[in-house]
């Protein structure tokens, strides 16, 4: 029953096997999303908050930002997924707590690639080029003003297609939190497999979660241009909508888990 | 909980284990950088000198496999193929070196762009045929530049190759989960295994971008 030609077959009365299971798939995109949604926020906050640190003026700081960065790169995604799951509740009080699947799964994924994403800010911030940096003093605006009127309003338009990257990274890295019990689109789509069989269900499962990696592609191309826009280089959204459907290039160097 | 958080009797029992699991993290990660590597370069020309009507599809393709979760590929194909290839490793070794030469037909694409056009006039000045313009003048050009983002996806590779837990590929982690799961000890097996990836990871990255310094 299983092939191609069996996919082709097969396709209607699949389809209503799909009709019939679409609480549980819908259940299992809103469990994708909420990792992806919440770990992509909890992502960018360290991505800004440790980038900015890599740059900061006391050594002590940028070094305590350049291990957590480098520790949270080198340790694998799946390793700190398994770790704060199976380890973190066998260790002593106070730190023998089990937290919920969903939130180990965030917060795993928030640190991983917002570790990532760090990088990314810090090499932003330094890709401004010198001559703001100059102009800020010129105009004597204090530096933490500087930082955040002149530097971070640049910085975010050159940062924004290579977040956009991780974020789809992210999404994809989100698959694996069936192993730690959650119940996410991915485990959802595999319940589905024994009565449709494997073609369909993965072709299905694999354009879902193309289609949710299109709307972080959009929603990111939309605030690469208002970003752009909002500093002088380039048209307003309402004039490039086409530049919303632009593909997306591949992850930065070792932008990837 | 009365024994102490950490038991050096177990850590001592599990790293022979996880260095076991260890050559196959080490063997997928190689075998799938040499597919990624070649493929990659392959994929990039037909992109480059194929007609549109097979370009579009080819695209279309690639940018579907950059698109979707690893994960849902390595079960999908394990299902598919496992039988046709011996066995999930080597599975896991083709989907990791196909997934990633999507990333790398990205970099070598940038690489040939690279090429200053003049080098492709004075091919064709030369009168050389297509197939010595790209050997002798294009790549040997193109991958210069392609070193470090090469050295950078190995390393994101072998941190990847943990999600071949999903098929069962007795890789590192899947080791350390099977150790954690007899014993009910995960502390030590899984503190380690992130100490074994960071222990390999953090000096290889380090030198690339010595060598991303010194091409530059």
């Amino acid at each position: 029953m299983d092939g191609v030609i069996g996919f082709f077959e097969q396709l209607g009365p699949n389809l209503e096997i799909l009709t019939a299971r679409m609480p549980q798939i819908l259940d299992g995109i809103k469990v994708t999303l909420l990792a992806t949604v919440l770990g992509g926020l909890l992502a960018l906050v360290i991505a800004i908050v440790f980038g900015i640190a890599q740059v900061a003026k006391y050594t002590t700081v940028r070094i305590v930002a350049r291990v957590f960065v480098e520790f949270f790169r080198g340790t694998s995604l799946v390793v700190q997924l398994f770790w704060l799951f199976f380890v973190l509740p066998q260790l002593p009080y106070p730190f023998g707590f089990r937290l919920e699947p969903l939130l180990v799964g965030i917060i795993a994924l928030g640190l991983n690639y917002g570790a990532y994403g760090a990088e990314v800010v810090r090499g932003s911030i330094g890709s401004v080029p010198k001559g703001q940096y100059e102009a800020v003093s010129a105009l004597s605006l204090s530096p933490v003003r500087g930082m955040f009127r002149v530097i971070i309003p640049q910085a975010w338009a050159l940062m924004l297609p290579s977040l956009s990257n991780l974020w789809i990274q992210l999404l994809k890295g989100s698959a694996i939190v069936n192993t730690i019990t959650l119940y996410d689109l991915f485990f959802r789509v595999e319940q589905m497999r024994d009565q449709t069989g494997t073609w369909f269900a993965y072709i299905f499962a694999l354009l879902a979660y193309y289609l949710i990696a299109w709307l972080i592609v959009i929603t990111m191309n939309a605030l690469e241009v208002r970003a752009k826009h909002s500093i002088g280089r380039g048209p307003a959204l309402k004039h490039s909508l086409r530049s919303l459907f632009q593909a997306p290039g591949s992850p930065a160097k070792g932008g990837v888990a | 909980m009365n024994d102490s958080w950490w038991s050096w009797d177990h850590a001592f029992a599990v790293f022979p284990v996880l260095m076991d699991g260890f050559r196959y993290t080490l063997l997928v990660t190689v075998v799938g950088t040499l597919i990624a590597v070649v493929l990659g370069l392959v994929v990039a020309i037909i992109r480059r000198i194929s007609p549109p009507i097979i370009r579009g599809p080819v695209t279309w393709v690639v940018e579907f496999i950059r698109m979707t979760p690893l994960v849902v590929q390595l079960v999908f194909a394990s299902m598919l193929l496992s039988q046709h290839l011996g066995g999930t490793l080597w599975v896991g070794i083709w989907v990791l070196g196909i997934h990633y030469t999507t990333y790398m037909a990205e970099v070598y694409r940038a690489g040939i762009d690279s090429v200053a056009k003049g080098q492709w006039e004075a091919a064709t000045a030369l009168s050389l045929p297509a197939s010595r313009t790209w050997r002798a003048v294009v790549i040997p050009q193109a991958i210069r530049n392609t070193l470090p983002a090469l050295g950078n996806y190995a390393i994101s590779m072998f941190k990847e190759t943990p999600f071949l837990v999903v098929i069962y590929v007795g890789e590192m982690v899947r080791q350390a989960q099977t150790y954690g799961g007899d014993t009910f000890r995960y502390t030590e097996a899984i503190t380690l295994a992130g100490l074994v990836f960071l222990a390999a990871s953090y000096p290889t990255s380090v030198l690339i971008r010595r060598l991303e310094k010194k091409l530059a």
